[in-house]
């Protein structure tokens, strides 16, 4: 205490009697305008995020703009090439989608089922040593570089799919495809089991009280319980997988290909984007443009995506 | 009839161990492989060289130093934003529509996709700014990837120091910033450092928004360094340096056919999760600490 002797409350002013011992009315106005400075560098510190947010919002729509002053919007959504950088170029989306779309379903495919059972038996059935053992091994796991990942897809598990069926193309969607869904387990576990252990005790004690055993009452009390919370778990995981973009660059190919056939090569969004930031193409040519464009349409997926899924958290957070 | 239910019980339990194990297994399995891949190029000499067209002449030397730098700037900007910005939405923000409004950005922000960063980075900084693909436009990008996650754990950190030591502050006459820098931020410390810990970790392996602003595949030199031999003796001239980063190598080399980049991608791996898994350790101790010596 550096004999800051303060005897008056803070809204003891000028014009109120004075008691013997008072901090000096300077000081005072110092100390206030000093907590005044501090408060508005905070607050400008916390508008960072707005403004990063406006500007992501900005960014894409400007740049996509000036993409659709070439390309019409029903091309954009209806054609069924995305050549842009070739003599005659095509701008439609739909291969691109098709890619991401089908490369996220695999993962999901493998996520879900997986990361369901593994939630289940964490939340309902796992010892606390096992439960305390697993967490933070999943949080691990969930810190590894998407590069690694990339890896892992195109040398380790294509040339194992390619060893049960031997004609599969090098690049295909399916290796990546899995290897998004291992990448996204780590999420869908550990969201889905907060949702189940939020239910309380007391609805698993008149289960038990019924009669009905451990799995009975995880299966048909516990997991419709959570359903918003586990559905939540599963919205977060596919916005990460239809974001994911180094996975699918490196081994899902280059060619946008419009098929459903998760054995063949396919282009995503993100791998395109990913692909002509590799090349040098000028500032403000279409080429350029198209990659806001593609931008602003995965930008569009995640944020409903992200806001589906808050909301239903928020629901199960609030039920109780 | 109640054995059967008991079975199914039984039943369930080994798929879910299974299931589990197949979770943690598969990925121990990719780690082994990529471990039996690159362990051998992952030498002093690795360590030390530049990229080559030569397999086993390169080296990620230059990735690392450009990982290094990029950090620091991303740790300058980043952290200092995020936790003011944690203090702010935690101590001073009376809850209206506009607090709401921070908050809903900040978690929004946690779920955009990477490369979307990047797309803004290159509108942005790289051409609006006129930074260039520099180690400066790379680190405000991360900068602004870990804002999100620097945020969250801050508040919680935060969120954890109990009202009655704020409530005994005010009672003696702190003002609210003496409050917070004398009482609140020393006991919350050790969870904003793992916060920070876990962004940077993170930061480290981002590789998507890092390729959209052009960072370079094949550095075959060093960015100028910071310290000079002449008066001032610092120089800045390294945050408008072209650059690459260790994940970007990683990328470069996987892209390229044949059996001995594949090891050179092997190895960067491994020197990558090696590093991330460390921090994110590092992290987890820290909490594990935090937790053990909480005293109110």
């Amino acid at each position: 205490m550096k004999g800051r002797t303060v005897l008056v409350p803070e809204q003891g002013t000028a014009g109120s009697s004075k008691p013997l011992l008072v901090e000096g009315e300077g000081r005072r106005r110092v100390r206030r305008i000093r907590e005044l400075v501090i408060e508005g560098g905070l607050l400008v510190a916390a508008l960072v995020s707005v403004a990063t947010t406006t500007m992501i919002l900005a960014v894409l729509v400007v740049e996509s703009l000036g993409f659709f002053d070439t390309v019409s919007l029903y091309d954009f959504l209806t054609d069924t090439l995305w050549t842009p950088l070739f003599d005659d170029p095509h701008y439609g989306i739909l291969p691109l989608l098709a890619g991401t779309i089908v490369t996220s379903m695999v993962g999901l495919l493998v996520a879900i089922p997986i990361g369901t059972v593994s939630a289940m038996y964490l939340s309902e059935f796992a010892s606390p040593r096992v439960r305390e053992i697993i967490k933070p091994v999943l949080e691990l796991l969930g810190a590894v570089p998407t590069v690694v990942y990339g890896y892992f897809a195109l040398l380790v598990v294509t040339p194992a799919l390619q060893w049960i069926w031997p004609d599969l193309p090098g690049f295909n969607m399916l290796g990546p495809g899995i290897v998004i869904g291992i990448m996204i387990l780590p999420l869908v576990i550990s969201l889905s089991e907060d949702a189940m252990r939020a239910v309380p005790m007391m609805l698993r004690e008149g289960s038990y009280a019924m009669g009905a055993t451990h799995l009975e009452t995880a299966w048909r009390v516990v997991v419709p319980a959570a359903t918003s919370g586990i559905v939540a778990a599963y919205v977060l995981g596919i916005s990460r997988a239809v974001g994911e973009t180094m996975v699918v660059a490196i081994a899902a190919g280059q060619n946008p290909n419009l098929t459903w056939n998760p054995m063949e090569p396919a282009a995503t969004i993100t791998a395109y984007i990913v692909q002509v930031a590799l090349g040098d193409l000028p500032h403000g040519s279409i080429g350029y443009r198209s990659i806001f464009a593609a931008g602003l349409v995965l930008a569009m997926m995640t944020f409903t995506f992200n806001i589906l899924g808050h909301v239903m958290r928020k629901r199960f957070r609030e039920v109780y | 009839m109640i054995k059967r239910r008991k079975y199914a019980e039984a039943l369930f339990k080994v798929l879910g161990l299974s299931s589990l194990a197949l979770a943690v297994g598969t990925l121990a399995l990719l780690f082994g492989a990529l471990v039996v891949h690159g362990i051998g190029r992952l030498d002093w000499q690795f360590l030390t060289s530049f990229p080559s067209r030569h397999a086993s002449q390169a080296g990620i030397l230059p990735a690392v130093v450009g990982s290094t730098l990029v950090m620091l700037v991303t740790a300058c900007a980043g952290i200092p934003v995020g936790v003011a910005a944690g203090i702010y939405l935690e101590e001073y923000a009376k809850r209206t529509w506009f607090t709401e409004l921070i908050e809903v950005t900040v978690t929004n922000l946690a779920g955009v996709p990477s490369i979307i960063f990047g797309l803004l980075a290159l509108g942005l900084f790289v051409y609006m700014l006129g930074l260039g693909a520099s180690i400066l436009t790379a680190g405000l990008t991360l900068a602004l990837l870990i804002l999100p996650v620097v945020i969250v754990t801050t508040r919680e950190a935060i969120r954890a120091v109990p009202v009655h030591i704020r409530e005994a502050a005010f009672a003696l006459g702190a003002t609210r910033w003496q409050t917070v820098a004398d009482h609140v931020l020393p006991y919350s410390a050790a969870g904003i450092l793992t916060g920070i810990i876990l962004a940077l970790s993170r930061a480290i392996g981002e590789t998507a928004p890092i390729v959209t602003v052009g960072a370079l595949t094949f550095v075959a030199f060093l960015p100028p360094a910071p310290i000079t031999s002449q008066p001032p003796y610092l120089s800045f001239e390294w945050l408008m340096s072209p650059f690459t980063v260790m994940p970007i190598q990683m990328f470069a080399w996987v892209s390229r056919p044949g059996e001995d980049f594949a090891a050179n991608a092997a190895a960067a791996g491994l020197l990558l999760v090696g590093m991330t898994l460390t921090m994110n350790g590092l992290a987890i101790y820290v909490r594990y600490r935090m937790r053990k010596r909480v005293f109110w």
